[in-house]
């Protein structure tokens, strides 16, 4: 079993045919829905994790791929903008996954984890600089 | 054996002082002892860089032909409106300005997403910035418009100039209530959800030098990626603030006006920032050199992050509310390992002052003293100290009644 954070771009003309739930019937994915904004007549983002056979995840991500659907990785979703980042630490307890954290406690050095980051965004506004930004 | 500020000068200038950072002292009293410490150390470099929002700038931008009287009129930066209650063309921008047109909190929490911080970085950073005045007309000054692009190398004056900065310790804001608050100390989760405070702790200035022994009136500082001076006290100056048996402060207690020139700065060290929910700040680097002129400064700059306490304060109700109940004393050592615990409950931290850079800045401070680029200065009067009486007095209100 594998576990795979994706985020999904859905172009407008697919927004309202039913993609998702294959996943499910014909691949025996688990998923989860981190975050979505589907708006008529616009893209539609999701953020899903993926949960099953390796082989079947990666059938899965071919499917959505096949559908029009652009698939990243999630790690590309959430940057820090380090040339911004004052170093602060203000977004650390904000965080729910500690994607965001302190790498060092002697020089209080801060840093992001994109394997842990679940791109929720709770960080955005409360980073004084707005050193971190959301990219799709 | 006692040291002179001049005998230290004069080794700094033959590259022959010992500097170190107010970090590396500690182990150098440990290892050795104040006595040896005190004589072979010169100088310790104390830094911090926190959001210190009693910050502004103030510029003359040169008169325009035919002339402008922006005094008593209207005056903007980048839609940011400026102080213009001064002469013809002076302004002083504050960090917390914010455009006329800026929603601020009508949605909560407002985003705050440029104001006077930011401005103040832009110009520092050599951008171009749109220069609006809205006045009336004199004889003398005829114009009662401008708008006009500046650059801060065409300013004739660019001066950073701070009425409170580089606080002497501070609170720690927790939130007891049930919903998430938005605070100048950052968001604060419900029922006790994080803990956030805003000192570089050991290695804060004014922390190093408790009863401000060396730093004064006149002290030569770096501010801002350049050189400042200390002008004077900074507004709310509370040398009357508990403290631990080395006389360190345990409440926010004594503060620095501090002043420098703009053009000589650095968009890194002189940066808005956006508290979400609360407005604009700007983050000010400052770096203050303490001459080791005895043992008992050694002993003051030798203090550790463990022996430095503060109070943890509800921002939902007691702080609003001027209540004056803490919920406890921690210390900064407690407050950097990550973890705190209030009433029982393990608490995450969270800084919203910059230790990292704040060791940036001692170091860097460190390298201009040890080449000779930085000299350290005699203060010229020295700041109220426990036996002025100078304390921070809330408002003492009168309400005006509304005659009928």
């Amino acid at each position: 079993m594998v576990s795979r954070k994706i985020v999904l771009t859905f172009p407008k003309e697919k927004i309202d045919k039913p993609i998702v739930y294959r996943l499910i019937r014909d691949f025996g994915l688990i998923f989860n829905i981190l975050k979505a904004s589907i708006t008529p007549d616009q893209e539609g983002h999701m953020v899903l994790e993926l949960t099953g056979e390796n082989s079947e995840v990666e059938k899965g991500i071919k499917y959505l791929k096949d559908q029009g659907v652009s698939v990243e990785p999630l790690a590309k979703d959430i940057r820090v903008n380090w040339e911004e980042c004052t170093q602060c630490g203000a977004c650390v307890s904000i965080c729910p996954t500690g994607a965001l954290y302190i790498k060092d406690r002697k020089t209080m050095e801060v840093a992001f984890d994109p394997e842990k980051c679940i791109a929720c965004e709770l960080c955005i506004k409360p980073c004084p600089p707005r050193a971190i930004e959301v990219h799709f | 054996m006692a040291k002179t500020i001049a005998e230290i000068n004069e080794k700094i200038k033959k590259g022959q002082a010992v500097v170190v950072t107010a970090e590396e002292i500690i182990e150098i009293v440990e290892k050795k002892g104040l006595e040896q410490a005190a004589k072979e150390v010169d100088v310790v470099t104390a830094g911090t860089f926190g959001p210190m929002c009693s910050s502004g700038a103030y510029f003359n931008f040169g008169h325009s032909k035919p002339k402008i009287k922006a005094g008593g009129g209207k005056a903007y930066l980048n839609n940011v409106p400026a102080y213009a209650g001064w002469a013809a063309v002076d302004l002083y921008l504050g960090a917390t300005a914010l455009p006329e047109d800026d929603p601020c909190n009508k949605i909560r929490p407002g985003e705050f997403a440029y104001g006077g911080g930011h401005v103040i970085e832009d110009l520092v950073a050599g951008k171009d910035i749109r220069l609006q005045v809205e006045t009336y007309g004199t004889d003398c000054y005829p114009r009662k418009h401008l708008d006009t692009w500046i650059n801060i190398k065409d300013l004739n004056e660019a001066v950073l100039f701070n009425p409170r900065n580089a606080y002497q310790n501070y609170n720690v804001a927790v939130n007891l209530s049930n919903k998430t608050i938005y605070t100048y100390l950052g968001v604060l989760k419900p029922n006790l959800g994080n803990a956030n405070y805003c000192s570089a702790g050991q290695l804060s200035p004014l922390l190093n030098d408790p009863f401000l022994k060396t730093i004064g009136i006149g002290t030569r500082i770096w501010l801002g990626g350049g050189i400042g001076y200390v002008v004077w006290q900074g507004t709310q100056f509370n040398p009357q603030a508990p403290r631990t048996e080395k006389g360190v402060p345990k409440r926010p207690a004594q503060t620095l006006a501090v002043i420098g020139d703009l053009k000589k700065m650095s968009p890194q060290w002189v940066k808005g920032v956006s508290l979400v929910g609360y407005g604009v700040s700007l983050c000010v680097g400052i770096g203050v050199p303490i001459p080791i002129l005895n043992e008992e400064i050694a002993k003051y700059v030798s203090v550790k992050d463990e022996e430095i306490w503060c109070p943890v304060i509800d921002y939902s109700e007691s702080y609003p509310q001027g209540k004056p109940e803490v919920l406890g004393e921690v210390n900064y050592a407690q407050l950097k390992s990550g973890e705190i615990e209030i009433k029982g409950k393990k608490v995450p931290t969270s800084s919203l002052s910059s230790y990292n850079k704040a060791r940036l800045i001692a170091e860097e401070l460190k390298q201009k003293i040890k080449k000779g680029e930085f000299l350290l200065t005699e203060k010229v009067a020295d700041l109220p100290g426990v036996e002025s009486g100078a304390t921070f007095k809330p408002l003492k209100e009168r309400p005006v009644k509304e005659e009928k």
